[in-house]
């Protein structure tokens, strides 16, 4: 069987994960167990969360870079609002969520650059989550911090959820027929319009939907680290973009893959572990990871090349 | 399920013959250090300080590993994961400087349930099984109102650089600054800026608030943003105020310029970096198996014009003045504790 680009090109985020998987368990044994994979897992769910958000930004041809400031807003209501009075902290995160919706309508309806709302939204993101938690502190409601250390039998919590996760939003954008119809206001908005969508209701289908998968990710942070911080997740921007990309996405929206995605966080957050299990010294860490990055990166390109060739 | 059973039992195994081995040698067993952040000069030289005494260590044979792991970003997150890649890797103690000091809890509680020392200095943790190394950062703001009570009789008005934001030590210092400022109720702070403990940030940030500002008194500072802050003043054509120092090289080097120029007078305090030295030989000692109390205050290291000549000399260009600890220091600081 010859493997067509097409199809390498989607493997391709499973199988730089497996590489990195195989990897980490053979400098690293003890990784390869029920307790291994759990600790070396748990943190990729909120990462996962947050780059599906990057995703369905991305796939509306825009690009998110409050993500990580929202996020930590999330994360310190979930560990203050949602905590003390629960009521008030499921309202203010319904907000957020609208609040998200309400970006895509301004972004659409004022024809504005979603990078310069966005960062300019990253800003007041980081000051609201400040206004909520001046320090760190707070702590996570105890049913939060119970459903993120749930021991599931045989299978660790955070695949069972990662698959499912996967799987949800891979129906939701790729086989339901509304899930065409937001990719293809990526794509190609003028023909979508032309056949009488709303571009406006697919942007704000799709800002909401990040502002979802954004509470998500910062709820699940939050009950894993039981108390919440600011600046608890202002790496995730970046790190969601990269993970998009690395899974199969593209700049040029409508083409996104969810379960690439998926895989692409999970495989960023493996870097660092495999990293640390290496040995290298922390003055060069920070530009592996860069460099097993643009290995990827590059190695897509080549593949994208054969593909049109 | 079986190994977590197998660990659980091996740790459990381990504790019960712990009391057994008392005084047992250390030579196999491995210590790591989590680090937070590597972007200024107080944590060059704290890695540097912790590699120093580790190589030796290892040397020695008291120790069988001390390696230093540092995250990209300070960044919660991924030191939370660095600290689990610690555990699967088979540490015996791990020494942390956090992030932050509750969000790292999750992650902590998960090394001390593998049956891990953790040992936190600086940036501390809350979780109550670690041990923390903590500096009264509060009291270091408030020496510096003390000194400018004495320095400067009639009061005045004071320009605060604070550092970053949402830190837990920023809000510490800044808030015995401002119990200072009450107490004596001479000062007044006329602006505040951020300056992330780094002398470009603070230079910016002073130099964007100084047109608005009336005359300054004095400059109360965080560490490594004194220096900065002086050129600021200087580019801006205002005098140079009394600025308190944060025995970053670069600021002592100024102020001893000054000193020889113009009688310039002022002090300067910081922790000193080799703080890593001693949670190092704490978390042996209680390898070693000793009792150690779980809260532990260590001193801050302030220069004063008299000793700024002596101090300087033994600050190598571009770090941090410092107090390296041995083994007996250690052993010294934990019987006067």
């Amino acid at each position: 069987m010859t493997l067509s680009p097409r199809m390498f090109r989607s493997l391709l985020p499973a199988m730089s994960l497996s590489v990195i998987l195989i990897a980490i368990f053979y400098l690293q044994p003890r990784t390869m167990s029920y307790f291994g994979l759990n600790l070396l897992l748990n943190l990729a769910l909120p990462i996962a969360f947050a780059t599906l958000a990057q995703m369905c930004i991305i796939t509306v041809n825009d690009l998110d870079l409050g993500i990580g400031g929202f996020v930590g807003v999330v994360a310190c209501i979930g560990a203050t609002l949602l905590n003390d009075s629960p009521l008030l902290g499921v309202l203010a995160l319904l907000g957020c969520i609208a609040s998200y919706a309400a970006l895509g309508a301004l972004i659409h309806l004022r024809q504005l650059p979603s990078i310069v709302v966005t960062l300019g939204m990253s800003f007041f993101w980081l000051g609201l989550a400040l206004m909520i938690l001046p320090r760190p502190g707070g702590s996570a409601p105890q049913w939060l911090h119970a459903i993120m250390t749930f021991k599931t039998p045989y299978i660790p919590f955070t695949i069972i959820a990662l698959s499912v996760v996967a799987l949800l939003v891979h129906w939701m954008l790729k086989v339901s027929a509304y899930g065409t119809i937001l990719r293809g206001a990526g794509g190609n908005p003028s023909s979508v319009e032309r056949a009488g969508w709303s571009l406006l209701k697919t942007k704000v289908t799709m800002y909401a939907l990040a502002g979802c998968f954004g509470v998500l990710a910062g709820l699940t942070l939050v009950g894993l680290t039981t108390s919440g911080d600011a600046n608890i997740a202002l790496r995730y921007t970046l790190l969601t973009i990269a993970g998009v990309i690395l899974g199969g996405g593209e700049f040029v929206g409508g083409r996104i893959s969810p379960i690439g995605a998926v895989l692409g966080a999970v495989t960023l957050t493996l870097t660092g572990s495999f990293l640390a299990f290496l040995h290298i010294s922390p003055d060069w860490q920070i530009g592996a990871q860069g460099g097993i990055l643009i290995l990827v990166l590059a190695l897509r390109a080549i593949i994208n090349r054969a593909e049109t060739r | 399920m079986k190994t977590v059973q197998l660990m659980i039992a091996s740790v459990a195994l381990s504790l019960s013959l712990a009391p057994l081995g008392v005084l047992a040698d250390t030579s196999d067993k491995k210590i790591a250090l989590s680090n937070n952040y590597a972007g200024n000069s107080w944590r060059q030289a704290m890695l540097n300080s912790w590699q120093k005494n580790g190589q030796q260590a290892v040397a020695d044979g008291v120790i069988g590993a001390a390696d230093a792991f540092t995250t990209a970003e300070n960044q919660v997150t991924e030191q939370a994961a660095q600290i689990q890649n610690m555990i699967l890797q088979g540490y015996d103690a791990i020494v942390i400087n956090a992030a932050s000091p509750d969000a790292l809890n999750g992650a902590v509680q998960q090394a001390c349930d593998a049956g891990i020392i953790v040992v936190s200095f600086d940036g501390i943790v809350t979780a109550p099984c670690a041990w923390r190394i903590a500096v009264d950062f509060a009291a270091m703001g408030q020496s510096q109102i003390d000194y400018l009570n004495e320095k400067l009789p009639k009061g005045g008005n004071l320009l605060e650089i604070r550092g970053l934001a949402g830190v837990f030590v920023d809000d510490e210092i800044s808030a015995g600054i401002h119990t200072g400022v009450k107490e004596s109720g001479k000062f007044k702070i006329t602006g505040s800026v951020h300056g992330d403990w780094a002398q470009d940030v603070a230079q910016k940030a002073v130099a964007g608030i100084l047109p608005s500002l009336p005359e300054i008194a004095a400059v109360v500072t965080q560490g490594g943003d004194g220096y900065g802050a002086a050129q600021a003043f200087k580019a801006a054509g205002r005098p140079v105020p009394l600025i308190i120092m944060g025995n970053r090289q670069d600021e002592l080097l100024w102020w001893k310029e000054q000193k020889d120029a113009n009688g310039y007078e002022t002090m300067s305090v910081s922790i000193a970096p080799g703080v890593s030295t001693l949670a190092f030989w704490v978390a042996q000692q209680i390898l070693d198996g000793k009792t150690v109390a779980k809260d532990l205050v260590v001193p801050f290291l302030r220069v004063d014009q008299h000793d700024l000549e002596e101090k300087l000399a033994k600050t190598e260009k571009g770090g941090v003045a410092n107090v390296e600890y041995s083994l007996i220091d250690a052993k010294k600081f934990l019987a006067e504790m």
